[in-house]
């Protein structure tokens, strides 16, 4: 026994070392092919410079407290980069990995298998980090769009956000068989969600039955969580539950239904 | 069959009796010992009490074919699946229990185990060797592999060999003490499959137990110290090759190409013919006693001449033929 907890430390230590590496090679791999990056922070990044230089949606609409259709869409292609990140760029690898059976090969050495996903989750996060940091920046430097009113709120709506959807993506990776099946599914979820988040018509321009139904989607109520730390100022509690839900629900389904093989 | 007691067994399960005398005379405590292995799959009984030891330094052969439970009983021996029944120690250590341990000092090559394409050799390398507290030197292990060369392709560029070598590589980084190759020369041309032998006898030579799982009988006859046959869950057959196939088959076989047409019963109405059968455009003649002459003598009365007489040594693949009641590559027949 002594033995063992003289060897922990130097264990630990070694341990985390490996991770980096998964986490290094993954970076690797999601550079070399960047289909994640291209949908998750290229498209958005795009749109934004299409919106901004829409001149019609930089006219203050009326009934709405005087924002701009633009500062409207500011948090939704924020959210479609979260949206594409978690949906697509997360699960496509994860399932691959399974089909090539890299996640029975990682369970034949000492490294927890999980150290995979979370490697994955990890990177994408960084992908989504850097992905908003310019959406947000270009939106507001370059064209005018309102700095966020409440910042704490921003950053708790984008981190409830990020935690709300990637156990859906994972649960993507759950249920799909292949990385083709993945992205098919993946592709399938995001266009009735985004349809809901907005992207449009934006949540305040949508009939009361539909917005309703909008706030408790996932990109809906990221949309909403967001959105009011932009303009009005700390978001409300039910867009937060409303994610944290999702969180919980899709985490719980994701382990309960996740194949390694 | 199943009834019947497995033949080399009478010389027990220990490995002093029936192993090589390497093992015997090294007369440590063996390297993997399965007792009574028991794995069900709902109804489906994929292993049914198997028992055998490898002995420390020793290539050890799991034989059977398609479906037989070798995959099976290779995977609860190295942690990936639990046992129903039976015991498993892997130097002393549990799998089921200790699983982590366990991968420190078992190396694994799984069948059919890809790499993401787009990660250079020297990558994947570098990722595997960190995940083991001693690892094996990464530039030696690559020259011994052939694969020095190769550091900085990607894994998508190499050939199926390459790729062979690199997983083989990863079953080895982690300076193992047991490697475990599952079909490790399933898929490769008949040079890189000779190479592959040679690098195993390699790696033994370093001090490291080998486990193969095979169903190519000429593999385990000329690599493995001793082989154990499993049949539908069961062990059937525990010696070594050269026994093994002594002791299935008792008598002589002859070999050959006849200059006409004949009819089976000329030969087969010899005392000492048991069996004719065709392979290609060649007669294969089982039997006992002084059968090459009878053959010969009989064809030639009847103006028959026998070109290229070859007799047949008497091989694993009769062995395995005998007990499982099939062909080691008629893998449509089989499961």
């Amino acid at each position: 026994m002594s033995t063992l907890s003289l060897a922990l430390p130097r264990l630990a230590a070694s341990r985390r070392a490996a991770f980096a590496k998964i986490v290094h090679n993954e970076a690797r791999l999601a550079w070399r092919r960047p289909v994640g990056l291209i949908a998750g922070a290229g498209i958005p990044v795009l749109l934004v410079v299409i919106f901004g230089n829409v001149s019609g949606f930089q006219q203050p609409m009326p009934g709405i407290g005087g924002f701009t259709i633009f500062d409207a869409y500011v948090p939704i292609l924020a959210v479609f980069a979260l949206a594409m990140i978690a949906l697509l760029a997360l699960p496509v690898p994860l399932a691959s990995y399974r089909e090539l059976g890299v996640l029975r090969r990682l369970s034949t050495t000492p490294v927890p298998r999980t150290w995979l996903l979370a490697a994955q989750g990890v990177v994408q996060l960084g992908v989504a980090l850097i992905a908003l940091v310019v959406i947000f920046g270009i939106s507001i430097v370059a064209f005018g769009a309102r700095a966020p009113v409440s910042p704490a709120g921003l950053l708790l709506s984008i981190g409830l956000s990020a935690v709300g959807l990637f156990p859906i993506g994972l649960m993507v990776a759950a249920v799909a068989r292949t990385a083709n099946a993945a992205s098919i599914i993946g592709r399938l979820a995001f266009f009735p969600l985004i349809f809901f988040a907005g992207l449009w018509l934006p949540q305040d321009l949508m009939p009361v039955l539909l917005r309703d139904i909008s706030y408790y989607t996932p990109l809906g109520a990221a949309v909403r969580a967001i959105q009011s730390s932009m303009l009005t100022g700390f978001p409300p509690a039910a867009p937060l539950l409303v994610l944290a839900g999702y969180a919980v629900a899709a985490g719980f389904l994701a382990r309960r239904f996740f194949r390694w093989e | 069959m199943s009834s019947a007691p497995p033949i080399g067994m009478e010389t027990g399960t220990g490995t002093s009796a029936a192993g090589p005398s390497r093992a015997a005379a090294a007369g440590t405590k063996p390297a993997v010992e399965i007792a009574h292995l028991r794995k069900t799959y709902g109804t489906l009984t994929a292993v049914d009490d198997v028992s055998f030891s490898v002995a420390e330094g020793e290539i050890f052969g799991i034989l059977g074919p398609n479906g037989a439970g070798k995959t099976t009983t290779v995977e609860c021996a190295i942690g990936l699946r639990s046992p129903d029944a039976g015991s498993i120690s892997l130097m002393g250590l549990d799998p089921t229990t200790q699983r982590e341990e366990v991968h420190e000092i078992v190396g694994v090559q799984l069948q059919s185990g890809a790499l993401p394409d787009k990660l250079k050799v020297r990558e994947i390398l570098d990722m595997y060797q960190s995940f083991y507290r001693a690892p094996a030197d990464v530039a030696e292990l690559t020259s011994v592999l052939g694969l020095t060369g190769k550091l900085g392709d990607y894994y998508k560029a190499l050939s199926g060999g390459q790729r062979q070598r690199l997983s083989v590589a990863l079953a080895l980084i982690g300076n193992p003490k047991i490697a475990v190759l599952d079909e490790m020369t399933t898929g490769l041309d008949p040079q890189a499959r000779r190479d592959t032998w040679e690098l195993i006898k390699g790696i033994r030579d370093r001090g490291v137990t080998v486990v193969i799982v095979t169903h190519f009988m000429e593999e385990a006859e000329r690599l493995c110290d001793r082989v154990a046959l499993i049949d539908s869950g069961r062990l059937v057959a525990l010696d070594t090759p050269a026994r093994l196939a002594a002791q299935a088959r008792g008598g002589k076989q002859v070999r050959f190409r006849a200059s006409d047409h004949f009819g089976d019963w000329l030969l087969t109405d010899l005392p000492e013919v048991a069996a004719v059968r065709h392979d290609g455009q060649h007669v294969v003649v089982d039997g006992s006693g002084d059968l090459v002459n009878a053959v010969i003598l009989k064809l030639a009365a009847a103006g028959i001449t026998a070109h290229d007489v070859e007799l047949g040594s008497q091989n694993l693949e009769d062995a395995f033929v005998k007990l499982t009641g099939r062909h080691s590559d008629t893998q449509g027949a089989v499961s």
